[in-house]
């Protein structure tokens, strides 16, 4: 049934363009958590996140990015799609090179007059598998529900109607958009234009945005009137309903013990988890 | 590098930049009348598209923030149109995170704001078509009517109006990006101490990022003005 949710993207490959991750078929692997009801896997995403960013300690990070892995791998998350990564670890490489000296603390490393320090190197650390594992559960639990499927359990849970609708619409305008630009990219290809960093590739993109917005402005006023045609009149219409079953229930209760236990750790480590237990 | 991702910033800056992205969503909602939504819908879905355009930049490439353009263009339909994209991109593409989710849109939003408030009306001013001979306000000059019959004055695209479009859409891209990347290192430095180095490391490589964008705004405001100056008056369009 999920499948047949996803309208069909065609690839907008050849003009450079990256709209695959709105697409579902990039999880190539099986979404083995298809099971649940969308609205449980957004709920447990939120829970999981919350959790992970409250975390203070790079052996916990550590721990939740491996639980975050896991949970992309049983949501079918491909390799391509971690490629999506890239952007996210330029930033962290800042991170990981300006924090080790700029956090007081034991001293690890002297380079010169700059000094590293355990503490900055344990932070920055902790800032990289919070940042990725929080990516991955989003990747595992809500990119691999695919676009449509994920909007309209945002809608069921609450998100404001107008919100909502601008969301769906804009998924699917993304859509008529990018071939739109695919098109025009093609015709400029065809013209023998290679984008290089000079007045001239710069002049031919801003135009070919431009003209991206003149022919999109013109389809918003057909498809406004095409949709005041079939009745529109702002109300929101969800098309699809999900059904919230018991296991939905006990997949969230089952993660609440696991996300404390986490919390637990990250407060007082292995030692004190042992003397807490034992 | 726009879009901070999770596990970085301190919770009292998540949580006040949630509140008033909540709140300016919820005004720029507010304002957009249902029947606009598609239009808005495809204006945002332009952005989108538009800002995964990579753009030669040098030896490397840049994609746009476009907030600027955005501002000027949409005014207060530019929050929830990039609330929107930053919602796609952080699920989809991971780009971003869940939670500095309010954090990136007010980063990107409030500058677009600022920009709509400033420029927005000079915009419209340039983008008028003139009627009659009256004194152009924005010129000082008489302007002669030809083409009266499409009730658009071939003026509107005088070469001087478009150096004067591709200045305000400069002008609109540079403030918005260079704001943008002040608001980013100042919610990296509120967060912790710490994060100065990162901060300024960031801040400096935003200036490059402002000329490319007013660069290509101004080229792109310029050509709207040239092709269909109604873009560059929306609002005066809908409520006419």
């Amino acid at each position: 049934m999920v499948e047949s949710w996803q309208p069909d993207w065609p690839p907008s490959k050849l003009a450079g363009l990256d709209l695959a991750g709105l697409q579902r078929p990039l999880a190539e692997r099986e979404d083995r958590l298809a099971a649940f009801d969308p609205r449980a896997r957004l709920i447990l995403a939120a829970l999981l996140a919350l959790t992970v960013v409250s975390l203070q300690t790079a052996n916990a990070g550590l721990v939740a990015l491996f639980a975050a892995g896991a949970i992309a791998r049983l949501g079918g998350v491909s390799l391509r799609r971690l490629r999506y990564l890239l952007p996210l670890e330029l930033l962290m490489l800042v991170l990981l090179l300006t924090l080790p000296f700029s956090v007081p603390g034991t001293l690890l490393l002297a380079v010169g007059p700059l000094v590293a320090s355990r503490e900055g190197g344990a932070l920055a650390l902790l800032i990289l598998f919070k940042a990725n594992a929080v990516v991955l559960i989003l990747f595992g639990l809500v990119g691999s529900l695919g676009a449509g499927p994920a909007v309209h359990a945002l809608a069921r849970l609450g998100l404001p109607s107008k919100l909502c609708q601008l969301v769906l619409l804009t998924l699917r305008q993304i859509d008529l958009v990018g071939d739109e630009y695919a098109r025009m990219r093609l015709a400029m290809r065809a013209r023998a234009f290679v984008p290089q960093s000079n007045r001239h590739s710069w002049r031919a993109l801003g135009w070919l945005s431009g003209m991206l917005l003149v022919r999109s402005l013109a389809r918003a006023r057909r498809v406004a009137d095409a949709m005041r045609c079939r009745g529109f009149d702002g109300q929101r219409r969800l098309l699809w309903r999900f059904r919230w079953r018991r296991r939905d229930t006990l997949l969230l209760l089952g993660a609440l013990p696991l996300l404390a236990g986490l919390l637990l750790l990250d407060r007082w480590g292995w030692s004190g988890w042992a003397d807490w237990s034992g | 590098m726009a879009h901070i991702p999770d596990g970085v910033l301190s919770a009292p800056v998540l949580i006040s930049g949630a509140l008033v992205s909540t709140g300016l969503l919820g005004l720029a909602l507010r304002r957009l009348r249902e029947t606009e939504l598609p239009q808005a819908a495809v204006l945002a879905s332009v952005f989108f598209v538009s800002s995964l355009v990579s753009v030669p930049l040098g030896p490397s490439s840049v994609h746009l923030l476009l907030n600027g353009l955005m501002g000027l263009l949409l005014g207060w339909a530019a929050v929830p149109a990039i609330f929107v994209a930053l919602l796609l991109q952080a699920v989809f593409f991971g780009f971003g995170g869940l939670l500095v989710l309010g954090v990136n849109t007010l980063n990107l939003a409030l500058p677009a704001l600022l920009v709509a408030r400033l420029l927005r009306s000079m915009l419209h001013r340039l983008a008028a078509p003139a009627l009659g001979s009256e004194l152009d306000p924005a010129l000082g000059a008489p302007v002669p009517v030809k083409h009266a019959e499409h009730g658009l004055s071939a003026e509107v695209s005088s070469p001087r109006r478009q150096r004067r479009a591709f200045m305000l859409g400069s002008a609109a891209g540079i403030l918005a990006v260079l704001l943008t990347g002040l608001m980013l290192a100042a919610s990296l430095v509120l967060s912790g101490e710490a994060f100065w180095p990162a901060a300024r490391v960031i801040a400096i490589s935003f200036i490059p990022l402002a000329l490319i964008e007013g660069l290509m705004t101004g080229i792109v405001v310029a050509f709207l003005l040239r092709v269909e100056p109604a873009l560059l008056r929306l609002d005066e369009v809908r409520h006419g």
